[in-house]
């Protein structure tokens, strides 16, 4: 994992510095309350519903046991001893104090972490693929590269106050688990016919009020010239994006009413002066990055372990969990585990500072020191010995954190919703709990297979609703809260926006409204055949009709649209 | 006469900023003697009679682009740039462009929501020339403001006033 040299560990204690007189000016009313607010979220903090929230970057998902303790300690001291993991695979802290932030960045830089760039109208924190360096699928690993990009991108001094936010993601796997479709720029690191590296950019996707799959600006950029040319779009989209109207304010919009051929020509035309200048990547640099992502000191071992496989056979409930949350490792003898944080009763990505303080312990014993978190919302030890599997599942197990529902439908994507989140339409906490609810049977789960659900509390799409297969969306009627409901939305390659399925529902309904989908699912479904792939296949009517039959003029009460 | 933070110090001076009113054409508008900054239309309407005076430099809204400017910026000793927003970010991009591609060697000054919260980026993206609005900051606080210009001691990317990307200014990797 990357550590901080000296130059980087300043720019975390300068940021502390400045984000002190800020806040200090803040409260003497030197800083109005505007002047204030681009600040702040550019530290992360947003003035919620009950107290701030403080959002906490987690570049690409990585962290180190010392860090993760040292969140356990702020949930402590600082929050009511819990965090939350984000799509974004940050965390949210949901309680702190404004004046007290200044101490908590103080203390997140005393382990090279910070909250920059985490909100605002700016490039925000880079995601990419939580299997990063294990993946069997992987051709180059992101990593080196979103670190890259990461440096480049904080404290740009042209794009701090750009039309709108903006978000990247890398992906160097033959899937896209970064679902790079749908950010402003979506970055995949290929080698092309001459064995080079480079990168295929896409430009413009997003989910939000109006979700779009990005379009291909660049089918491959050379590495040397990955910084120049993301320089030259955000320079066309800084000087050409629309700033009258918050809601066509993202380069989704701009590239849609240019069309990707006349944005791509503008590009190349600004990059022409830009390819070839200082901020054209040397090996001397990349070599220093990727030298810290160099793979742990395995050991030399064979698959299949002959104790983990008799422990496999002999126990029920170990074995249902490593089906669904143990991952193959492109080394013999290891695997990646997903620990859940959707437990039902829990909100989705929630985690408390034992377990927090637990997981960083058990990253020590089982897996080099090393964390990752996932958009999904949950995290991964990416290093095990399989033969530390049973031992590494009863620890977790004692602690609520061994929910063998990866993939399944329990396994939902949530916002934070209504229940925090100032700017939600809805509640969807209590959505994602009474579906997990009324399917708690592992049975009919694993009979359902891998399915996704995503709940948003509003428009903003937090929780990434649109790429859900099913996807539930937030939406106030007259004051009431109510949801509305897509289907065969996906993320990876073949990323698609789902579609609503029509009238929406009132919370008390959701449970059957899922109920009547997976029943449709089940009846329509091939053999093996996947939720989304029978949606595609058979379309919506179907599923709409099933979920809507005996609404019309019965009993239940339908808002329209 | 206005308080302005030039290349880092703070100096009182001259120049005045002509802003069109309501009804006001940029043909007619009287230009005042004395050092004025025109806005882009008027300097684009007058150029033959303006380009000989010393005393006259240009402001761009943050819609005008850099390049209206770029057949004659030898010409102007001062170019300005308005922010009527802070968090309206279009200014560096056109202050980077004035510096970068179109050649700019004079006083590049921010005018307007300037506040120094932005100076480091300000001044990063090529502007030597910062100027508050009126009254925005009593002496005492233009005075502490000055620290807000080294915010950061090594930046990550090249800029304006840095080309270089730190990891070609300066040997990397030494441990924190």
């Amino acid at each position: 994992m990357y550590r901080y040299d000296a130059i980087d560990q300043r720019i975390v204690d300068e940021r502390v510095a400045q984000f002190r007189d800020q806040t200090r000016r803040y409260l003497a009313g030197e800083l109005s309350e505007d002047e204030f607010r681009p600040l702040r979220l550019q530290n992360g903090l947003y003035i919620q519903r009950h107290a701030p929230m403080l959002r906490i970057a987690i570049p690409y998902g990585a962290l180190r046991s010392e860090q993760m303790r040292m969140l356990a300690r702020i949930a402590r001291e600082y929050d009511r001893g819990y965090g939350h993991f984000t799509t974004r695979q940050n965390l949210q802290f949901n309680w702190p104090e404004l004046p007290k932030v200044p101490d908590i960045l103080a203390l997140l830089a005393s382990v090279e972490m910070h909250a920059i760039q985490t909100s605002g109208n700016c490039i925000r924190n880079f995601t990419s693929d939580p299997y990063a360096g294990v993946a069997g699928d992987e051709r180059i690993d992101p990593r080196p590269w979103a670190e890259i990009l990461r440096q480049w991108s904080t404290f740009h001094p042209e794009f701090a106050y750009l039309p709108r936010k903006f978000k990247m993601a890398v992906n160097g796997a033959a899937e896209d688990r970064a679902v790079i479709r749908v950010h402003d720029i979506g970055l995949e690191v290929i080698r092309n016919a001459a064995g080079e590296v480079g990168f295929r950019i896409l430009v413009g996707g997003g989910l939000g009020r109006t979700p779009i799959i990005g379009k291909e600006i660049a089918a491959f950029v050379p590495w040397q010239h990955v910084l120049t040319y993301c320089e030259a779009i955000l320079r066309v989209y800084n000087l050409h994006g629309r700033r009258d109207n918050l809601y066509k304010a993202r380069i989704k919009i701009l590239v849609q009413a240019l069309g990707i051929d006349e944005f791509r020509r503008q590009v190349e035309d600004e990059w022409q002066h830009l390819k070839d200048g200082p901020s054209t990547l040397t090996e001397d640099e990349v070599r220093r990055v990727a030298d810290q992502f160099e793979d742990p000191p395995y050991e030399a071992l064979a698959d299949g372990d002959p104790v983990y496989l008799q422990l496999v056979a002999a126990n029920n409930p170990f074995a249902a969990w490593t089906r669904r949350n143990v991952r193959h490792h492109k080394r013999a003898g290891y695997a990646s585990v997903v620990i859940s944080l959707k437990k039902t009763g829990v909100p989705p990505g929630d985690i408390s500072a034992e377990q927090m303080d637990l997981v960083a312990d058990l990253a020590e014993t089982y897996s080099f020191g090393e964390l990752r978190v996932t958009h999904e919302q949950n995290l991964v030890l990416a290093d095990v010995r399989q033969a530390d599997l049973f031992g590494l599942w009863q620890k977790l197990r004692d602690s609520g954190l061994a929910t063998a529902n990866i993939g399944l439908l329990t396994d939902i994507i949530c916002c934070p919703g209504g229940d925090f989140c100032a700017l939600a339409n809805a509640k969807s906490i209590p959505i994602a709990e009474a579906i997990q609810s009324r399917f708690d049977d592992l049975d009919y789960l694993y009979d359902v297979g891998e399915l996704e659900i995503n709940i948003s509390g509003c428009m903003n799409a937090c929780g990434h609703h649109h790429v859900g297969n099913i996807g539930i969306l937030g939406v106030d009627k007259n004051g009431e809260e109510w949801y509305q409901v897509t289907i065969g939305g996906a993320q990876g390659n073949e990323a698609s926006i789902g579609k609503v399925i029509g009238p929406s529902f009132a919370a008390a309904e959701m449970p059957e409204v899922i109920e009547a989908l997976l029943d449709t699912y089940v009846a329509q479904r091939f053999e093996d055949e996947l939720f989304v792939d029978t949606v595609r296949r058979v379309g919506v009517e179907p599923f709409k009709a099933r979920v809507y039959s005996g609404r019309v003029g019965g009993k239940k009460k339908v808002a329209n649209g | 006469m206005a308080k302005v933070i030039k290349n880092g110090q703070i100096v009182t001076d001259g120049w005045q900023v002509l802003r069109l009113a309501e009804g006001d054409s940029a043909e007619l508008v009287a230009v005042p003697s004395g050092p004025v900054l025109v806005p882009l239309t008027v300097w684009q309407a007058r150029q033959a009679d303006l380009a000989g005076r010393p005393d006259v430099g240009v402001w761009l809204a943050s819609h005008e682009p850099a390049s209206a400017l770029a057949d004659g910026v030898e010409q102007l000793s001062v170019i300005a740039v308005n922010f009527p927003k802070f968090a309206d970010g279009r200014g560096y991009s056109t202050a980077t462009l004035l510096r970068t591609r179109y050649g700019f060697r004079g006083e590049l000054r921010a005018i307007g929501d300037v506040q120094r919260d932005q100076f480091y980026f300000l001044q990063r993206c090529g502007f030597d020339c910062l100027q508050p609005a009126e009254g925005k900051y009593s002496d005492a606080q233009l005075e502490a403001a000055l620290a807000s210009f080294s915010d950061f001691s090594e930046p990550y990317q090249g800029a304006v006033d840095r080309p270089a990307p730190v990891w070609r200014r300066m040997q990397r990797g030494v441990a924190a």
